[in-house]
């Protein structure tokens, strides 16, 4: 698993080193100010930031427009699709965009569904799902086409991303499912929200059993919790993750100037657990309206300083 | 066959007549009634045990989204089961075709949307995929 390195994180992974990406803050604003604020105090912090696209079905400043703005402050971003509101012409001329614009990693996903979001009126695309996005990159990338096969004057260099979900059902087909992504074209993978250290163990025991993680680097997600409210928003509103009782009570039974304080302590012991796991690469911090936190938790994990890696070639 | 129906809107589409009526009705009212079929026209039934894929909201074609609730319900419609875990049940009480679960099936050509896969089938109609896609593929092999 070592080809030339497209872009710095994918160099880091490469060379053994344990990674730490995070979620920018997505911005409502026209100004670009807020985007270069968050690159400012993440730069040298984390190794990698995923921009996310129209996250939990509302529509922000695109993530193709915030990676630019992280480049332009010298921050590695990571890109962000989903299959949601764009069809395949417009994936893929986003990707040859994003690729012209700089960016280096891809991370494609299907997007939670419409009536997630506060525009549950909207047309749903899904014109295609994760999977053939994974492999239409592969695609351009490799083949150097469209995928209706139309030449590509220049193909894009992009590391290419999935995300996985260990925690939702069917839990059995959950390792097997991130072997067809692998097989569609992923190369590394981020994983949901870990809150479940059990269940992560049992996914990553079969994911490393089925050989996969000699294909794909995992990085697992964390998330850095602020208050009990927002672990109870995490179970009972975003399908898909996860949150066992004993997070709960553990929030639940501290006053609330106390909570913030016990969700970095909770995202630190779950990092210090995901280490000791064989086959994790990397860590995906997650908060919402917490760079502090993040930073926080990067500082106290022990995870800086960040190596320094001159960024790949442009190609 | 492939030239006739390649620039057409699916909706707009004059149905069928004759012997190509026929099938498409027994085709509808059987998998309608048995499988709540969507008619893609792209049938991967065996592929998705037995469980249509076109019924997910999402239309995924490769497996559950990560949305799937806790008790494995869809997380667009919560009181219905997700279609994916329906298949991935079925797939394992399924004698032939379980490895299935692991082919990345190609996208959908949603020009055969409402037409009868069995004619696309015998017409090898459903055999199409985007050039890129088949020349990828050829390479992944060799």
């Amino acid at each position: 698993m070592s080809p030339e390195p497209r872009s710095r994180l994918q160099r880091l992974l490469q060379s053994g080193e344990f990674v730490v990406t995070c979620e920018l803050e997505a911005s409502d604003s026209a100004d670009p100010e807020p985007v270069y604020r968050l690159a400012d105090a993440l730069r040298g912090k984390v190794d990698a930031v995923n921009c996310t696209d129209n996250s939990a079905a509302h529509p922000h400043l695109s993530s193709l427009a915030a990676a630019h703005l992280l480049l332009d402050r010298g921050v590695e971003p990571i890109l962000q699709l989903a299959c949601r509101d764009r069809n395949r012409l417009a994936l893929q001329a986003d990707i040859l965009g994003a690729a012209a614009l700089g960016v280096r990693n891809l991370v494609a996903m299907t997007g939670d569904d419409v009536t997630a979001g506060d525009h549950p009126e909207a047309k749903p695309i899904y014109d295609l799902d994760a999977m053939h996005l994974l492999r239409i990159a592969r695609i351009m990338r490799d083949s150097g086409t469209y995928l209706s096969g139309r030449r590509l004057d220049r193909p894009p260099s992009l590391f290419i991303g999935a995300v996985e979900n260990p925690f939702a059902p069917p839990i059995d087909y959950r390792p097997m499912r991130l072997g067809k992504k692998i097989e569609a074209g992923a190369e590394f993978v981020q994983t949901q929200i870990v809150f479940n250290l059990e269940r992560m163990r049992t996914f990553m025991a079969r994911v490393v059993e089925l050989g996969l993680t000699e294909r794909v680097f995992v990085l697992a997600g964390v998330y850095v919790l602020r208050s009990a409210r927002a672990a109870r928003y995490l179970r009972d509103q975003v399908p898909g993750i996860d949150v066992p009782d004993e997070v709960l009570r553990r929030m639940e039974g501290l006053p609330p100037d106390r909570q913030a304080e016990e969700g970095v302590r909770l995202a630190l012991e779950t990092i210090a657990r995901l280490r000791e796991m064989p086959g994790i690469s990397g860590i995906h911090l997650m908060s919402i309206r917490g760079e502090e936190a993040i930073l926080r938790v990067v500082e106290e994990a022990g995870f800086l300083p960040r190596p320094a890696v001159e960024p790949a070639a442009a190609g | 066959m492939r030239n006739t129906l390649d620039r057409r809107p699916p909706a707009t589409a004059p149905r069928p007549g004759g012997i190509r009526r026929a099938v498409l009705a027994i085709e509808r009212a059987t998998k309608e009634a048995i499988w709540d079929c969507r008619m893609c026209g792209q049938c991967i039934l065996h592929s998705t045990g037995m469980s249509c894929p076109m019924r997910c909201p999402k239309n995924l074609r490769n497996g559950p989204c990560g949305g799937v609730l806790q008790n494995g319900n869809c997380e667009v419609v919560p009181d219905h089961r997700c279609v994916w875990v329906q298949a991935w049940e079925g797939s394992r009480r399924l004698p032939l075709w379980r490895d299935h679960m692991l082919h990345v099936n190609k996208p959908v050509d949603w020009r055969l949307q409402g037409t009868s896969s069995w004619e696309n089938l015998l017409t090898r109609r459903d055999a199409h995929a985007p050039a890129g896609w088949i020349a990828y593929e050829r390479e992944a092999r060799a």
